[in-house]
């Protein structure tokens, strides 16, 4: 300890670290957001925060270049990247609109080879790619692919013969072409580090065979997803030799056993007292569904949006399942299933509903505003909801959130676009009304039914926390979407579709929009001039049209507007028109 | 182009007004749909059958008598979940079930049901019963259902309508399209004894 008179010294002497002591605090912080938030404080900090960061995540994988990436954060581990706006999953983007991720990997392989995750949703993905991922990153090990598009089963293979430190392989809902489930095989016979196997998108078979000594070598394995034509003389086997796992999706569930396989396979499940997610399940019938009940004392996520159980099937299994927190289920279970859930998991914090025939319009109504209302009697901790539906009313919804004021993401879909309160014939306002004005920690808000302006009024006067905001066939005016833009200043991401939203609305959210992730407008009432003139005034911002066949000169069909500091993007194809200020 | 509903002088007409149709219906018609097709065209291999059955189920699906043509990308579900959902409803009816739709006269929504559930006229005479809140009374090979205000009828694999009971159930069941209960009324005509 320094025992001199008190000299006076400047600020930044005092306040200094040693770089490698800085950096080591700094690797302690495991938030993106906290790291970004550091990042701010001065440029010593700034450059601690570089030179030891690990991951990062792009939402937009054209808000920022990969040189820009790749220049700012050199010892890059972990990457990851979204790409094409949400509403690509329904079809309403081009399919060659863009976010290819080659031109990612082409820099990172130059000035960050040390890679080892690389986790991408809705990004154009192809074969080459994946070899070139494979054969230029030896690090390489975790690859998660959701709703991605462009690549094969080739691809697969490439990465399961090349990669030899992976531990994870996650494939999820993608466009992928199945060719075969040869890819499997390719992992090498000494390979033994997977901990996550998530092959359930894959509809083509894959050996039982390679599977189950794949299965046997990989001691770490804690996550495994089969996919739809596994069966269950291979989950048994699966299941006695790795009772370590703490995830399972199993296959098809619809295979008629014998009583005798029937209770070698209950004994299987008896032995993995580590479950705590279950998903897949494909065409479950009761009797094999019993098998499951030794595994689910543990069981936090219940995943059964595959296969269409009966209200009385799932009743009879939740019973077994205490400590459930999460529930995906088809809209088959009816209220009756939902009654179900809501006497039986005082624990659950999501529910998701989704349609079994979300087509057909004649179905009789399988769930309806009393399922909803059940759940959340029952469950007073649920702060998710997903619920697809036929019919609802505005005291419905209101109950609900009387019952469950702790919402963080309500997402209501009413099937039938612009339908009434069906008890009232009123518009649905006040149900959305009552959500926001009780729900003050709502971060994301899917509205449908039919919706005036003073729905948006409501979202702009109370969802103050509100992050993300998706709207259907809704609203009368610019108004509508004025009210948001002016009223939600934590928005991120906007998405809008078929509102006869106009330019006057497009440029109320000038302000807002640099500090938003992106904005969505299709099918509006939005006009190129208009999109030129928001292009010309924000000049951080992206502003691209893409345009229907047929449609006239000046109409905006479908809009896409992100902030950017990599300016306007050069890959975008001819039918998508890009402004910029410049 | 617009949606949503216009007010005037703050007055819904439209919502109020009287149709037919279920509630919400007629708003949408012509609103954004361009593709009658809402699959995303995904690539099919010779070896993918259930995929391409999916694809042609999915026509099949959107040439169907529905009221209105079904607008892209609604509802809201993710491609990977649609062809999950449409692959299992060709495995049902080819497979397991024999689903028929079930319409009543003057009753808003139809029902589906497995006709392989049951095992024979009465069986199925029953559960229709149950589910329409309906008596059936008694049928006569001579006089079709005797004294009933409803009477259930099928349409046949040839398009013809025709009582329920006039064949036998094995015929009945591999010709059976679609059922309907008619009102009694109507029903005057069908069946062996005119």
């Amino acid at each position: 300890m320094d025992l001199t008179p008190k000299q006076s010294i400047p600020a930044a002497e005092s306040t200094r670290f040693p770089d490698e002591v800085l950096e080591r605090v700094l690797t302690l912080l495991k938030s993106p957001k906290d790291r970004n938030a550091v990042s701010l404080v001065c440029k010593d900090w700034y450059t601690a925060d570089s030179w030891s960061r690990r991951h990062v995540f792009i939402g937009n994988c054209y808000s920022v270049s990969p040189e820009i990436v790749a220049r700012r954060f050199p010892r890059i581990r972990s990457v990851t990247l979204k790409g094409k706006p949400r509403f690509s999953d329904f079809n309403l983007v081009p399919d060659n609109w863009g976010a290819d991720v080659q031109s990612w990997l082409l820099v990172f392989a130059s000035g960050s080879p040390f890679l080892e995750e690389l986790r991408l949703k809705r990004m154009r993905v192809t074969d080459e790619s994946l070899e070139f991922l494979a054969l230029n990153f030896p690090n390489f090990r975790a690859l998660s692919l959701l709703s991605c598009d462009g690549f094969s089963t080739s691809g697969l293979a490439t990465v399961a013969t090349h990669c030899k430190n992976l531990i994870e392989l996650d494939i999820q809902e993608n466009g992928i072409e199945d060719l075969s489930g040869e890819w499997l095989s390719c992992f090498p016979d000494n390979f033994s580090t997977l901990e996550v196997l998530n092959f359930s998108n894959l509809i083509t078979d894959v050996n039982p065979g390679v599977l189950e000594r794949l299965v046997s070598r990989c001691r770490s394995l804690k996550v495994l997803k089969l996919n739809r034509s596994s069966s269950l003389d291979c989950l048994h086997r699966l299941l006695t030799s790795a009772p370590q796992l703490t995830e399972l999706g199993a296959g098809s569930f619809s295979q008629e056993l014998t009583p005798q396989q029937h209770a070698e396979l209950k004994h299987a499940f008896g032995f993995c007292k580590n479950l705590t997610v279950l998903s897949g399940f494909w065409d479950a019938t009761a009797l094999n569904l019993s098998a499951v009940y030794p595994a689910c004392s543990g069981l936090s996520f219940l995943n059964l949006s595959y296969t269409a159980l009966q209200s009385q099937e799932l009743a009879s299994l939740l019973p077994h399942c205490p400590c459930l927190r999460r529930l995906w289920v088809l809209d088959s279970v009816g209220d009756r299933g939902l009654e179900a859930v809501g006497a039986n998991c005082p624990s659950l914090e999501e529910i998701r509903v989704f349609p079994t025939d979300p087509f057909d319009e004649d179905m009789l109504h399988t769930v309806t505003e009393s399922g909803i209302v059940a759940v959340s009697q029952g469950c007073p901790k649920l702060h998710y909801i997903l619920y697809f539906c036929r019919q609802m009313t505005n005291a419905a919804v209101a109950t609900v959130v009387r019952n469950c004021p702790d919402f963080t993401h309500f997402r209501l879909c009413i099937m039938n676009p612009g339908q009434p309160d069906h008890t009232t014939n009123q518009p649905m306002d006040e149900a959305f009304g009552a959500v926001v004005k009780t729900c003050k920690k709502l971060k994301r808000l899917s509205i449908s039914g039919l919706l005036t302006d003073l729905t948006f009024k409501y979202i702009g006067e109370y969802a103050k926390n509100l992050e993300a905001l998706s709207v259907a066939f809704a609203g009368s005016s610019d108004l509508g979407m004025q009210y948001v833009m002016e009223g939600c200043s934590k928005l991120k991401k906007l998405e809008i579709r078929d509102c006869p939203f106009g330019n006057a609305a497009l440029l109320s959210g000038l302000e807002r929009y640099e500090s938003m992730r992106s904005l969505w407008m299709s099918a509006c009432n939005v006009t190129v001039d208009g999109c030129k003139a928001l292009a010309r005034q924000m000049p951080r911002l992206n502003v691209e049209v893409m345009k229907e066949e047929g449609s006239d000169d000046c109409k905006a069909d479908k809009v896409y507007v992100y902030r950017t500091v990599a300016g306007p993007r050069r890959d975008a194809p001819p039918s998508v028109l890009t402004f910029s200020s410049l | 182009m617009e949606g949503g509903v216009a007010y005037e002088q703050g007055l819904n007409l439209k919502a109020t007004e009287l149709t037919l149709g279920l509630p919400g219906t007629g708003e949408t018609e012509g609103q954004g749909g361009v593709r009658n097709n809402n699959k995303r065209p995904m690539p099919t291999s010779e070896t993918n059958e259930e995929e391409s059955q999916a694809l042609k189920a999915a026509d099949r699906g959107s040439t169907a008598p529905a009221a209105k043509a079904q607008i892209v990308g609604w509802p809201p579900i993710r491609s990977y979940r649609k062809n999950s959902l449409q692959a299992k409803k060709d495995n049902e009816s080819e497979a397991s079930g024999m689903y028929v739709k079930v319409s009543m006269d003057g009753a808003p929504y139809l029902r589906k049901i497995d006709l392989k559930v049951y095992r024979g006229y009465p069986e199925l005479l029953k559960a229709l019963e149950a589910m329409f809140k309906f008596a059936a009374g008694v049928y006569s090979e001579r006089e079709g259902y005797k004294g009933s205000e409803y009477v259930p009828t099928y349409e046949d694999k040839d398009g013809d309508w025709m009582l329920v009971g006039d064949v036998p159930w094995d015929m009945f069941m591999s010709s059976c399209k679609r059922l309907r209960i008619m009102k009694g009324s109507e029903a005057r005509g069908l069946g062996c004894g005119v």
